[in-house]
């Protein structure tokens, strides 16, 4: 009790941060990954480099890709801005793909028949792709924001904020409260998204004819 | 009357190089049903594509309604063309009455005007409004759902319908209630008919024409009533392997006459 006395308003601050971090990440994700994987459906030969490479972002270590960004002149001095660089760069992988993969598994005959009948590519896009896909592309959503919610925990690593600044701190003092305050609220945040999402996913899912 | 559907010299290659369509010349008249036969990759369903532009020639050409397909606005060209496939390929998100009215959801037209075609649509091919406008197709049977695919197809008032192996999927039942269904509807509309199927008896109730592709070129061209009797090996052929159980069957019982298409053989 005495700890959540000292520590509780620091551990909401850090939360709505963290929160904060993630959130804008996934906004720009979003809005990157989402028309990324439209135009790779209609240049399918590009779509195997350009996985490849949101591939292999994905693979580098969290901690190495903050450092990576750290010295870029244009983000200046501004951690924030660093850790929702890194944070973007990771949620693009599982939105594009899905997006990809969502609207390139649409049955083709139902395709077919948009086009046949005379929709223009921007009525096929919103009026069967996307809907058809919704459910696709709200799960690879859901994947990048755990990821995201994880990952930014890292981000204090650089000074950002979030969560992850208690668990350093509790690291560094081996104090093992310390590390949970920040532990569990992000754990908290990831399963709530997760499930948040996972609602809606389902909510848009298109029974099989 | 005139060619609803000219087809000039028209030509199709695919990257590979392999001639889908060889100089293909054909009129199909205003009004008339065109059934198109021939194996699997003979080009029947590139034939169907080119109307539409689904698929442009690599050479020649093909006229709609007197006027080059390439020179028409694309859109425009299919809205004014039905498309019925055997997968239906039915909006699996949409309810059945706005699968029916979306070429005219597509043409910007007012609610009112979709949903009053749509029933009077579904009507038409024999789905009670009340009962199926608010259906989605996976609550569907096949038969159900391509008759839904066909009240799609002339929700626009289309002057041609390109049917590709429209009842294949069906049972012979099903598949012969939709054909008095559409021959029934033919009746009613002045349409142009491009029919492919891979069903002789179809073919020949339904069409007026029926001509017989072979590796993209038109080897039998002959009205319905003079298919059957056509002493044109290839069309022979092609008559005698749809009727090997009739043949067969009757060999068993004996006392049955040969069937037309052996007395010939």
């Amino acid at each position: 009790m005495e700890f959540f006395r000292q520590y509780g308003s620091e551990i909401a601050t850090l939360t709505l941060e963290h929160l904060w971090l993630a959130g804008a990440a996934m906004v720009f994700a979003t809005a990157v990954a989402v028309p990324a994987g439209i135009l790779l459906t209609r240049r399918p030969r590009w779509a195997g480099p350009v996985i490849a490479v949101a591939n292999i972002l994905q693979t580098i270590p969290s901690l190495a890709m903050f450092g990576f960004l750290l010295p870029l002149p244009w983000l200046g001095d501004r951690a924030a801005r660093i850790a929702i660089l890194a944070l973007t760069a990771y949620a693009v992988l599982p939105i594009l793909r899905n997006t990809y993969a969502g609207i390139r598994g649409i049955d083709p005959s139902v395709i077919e028949v948009a086009r046949a009948l005379g929709l223009t590519d921007r009525q096929r896009l919103a009026m069967v792709e996307l809907p058809l896909a919704a459910s696709f592309i709200l799960a690879g959503l859901r994947t990048a924001t755990v990821t995201c919610i994880g990952i930014a925990t890292i981000a204090a690593a650089v000074g950002a904020g979030g969560l992850g600044e208690l668990i350093f701190r509790g690291v560094a003092s081996v104090d093992n409260r310390l590390v949970l305050a920040g532990a569990i609220p992000a754990a908290l945040l990831a399963l709530a998204a997760d499930a948040v999402l996972g609602l809606l996913e389902r909510w848009w899912r298109v029974p099989a004819s | 009357m005139g060619a609803a559907i000219e087809f000039r010299d028209t030509c199709f290659a695919t990257g590979e190089g392999r001639l889908l369509l060889d100089h293909v010349s054909l009129d199909v008249e205003e009004g008339s049903v065109l059934a198109v036969l021939g194996r699997s990759g003979s080009g029947k369903t590139t034939l169907l594509r080119t109307v539409n532009r689904m698929v442009e020639p690599t050479s020649g050409e093909v006229l709609v309604r007197g006027q080059r397909a390439g020179d028409l606005d694309l859109i425009a060209l299919r809205h004014s063309i039905g498309y019925v496939i055997q997968e239906t390929g039915l909006f699996p998100h949409f309810t059945v009455e706005r699968n029916v009215g979306l070429v005219l959801e597509a043409e910007g037209r007012p609610r009112p005007e979709r949903t009053h075609r749509s029933h009077e649509l579904l009507q038409a091919v024999g789905l009670e409004p009340a009962t199926y406008a608010s259906r989605y197709p996976h609550q569907l049977s096949g038969g159900q759902r391509q008759r839904v695919g066909l009240a799609r197809a002339l929700a626009a008032r289309p002057s041609i319908l390109l049917m590709d192996e429209p009842f294949g999927a069906l049972d012979p039942l099903t598949r012969s209630e939709m054909q008095d269904l559409l021959k029934g509807l033919l009746q009613s509309m002045q349409m142009t008919v491009l029919l492919v199927t891979h069903d002789l008896d179809e073919a020949l109730y339904l069409g007026d024409r029926v001509i017989l592709l072979d590796q993209g070129r038109v080897i039998a061209d002959l009205r319905a009533a003079e298919f059957v009797d056509s002493p044109q090996p290839e069309v022979e052929a092609y008559v005698r392997a749809h009727r090997r159980g009739e043949r067969s069957a009757a060999n068993h019982s004996g006392a049955q006459p040969a069937p037309p298409a052996e007395r010939r053989g």
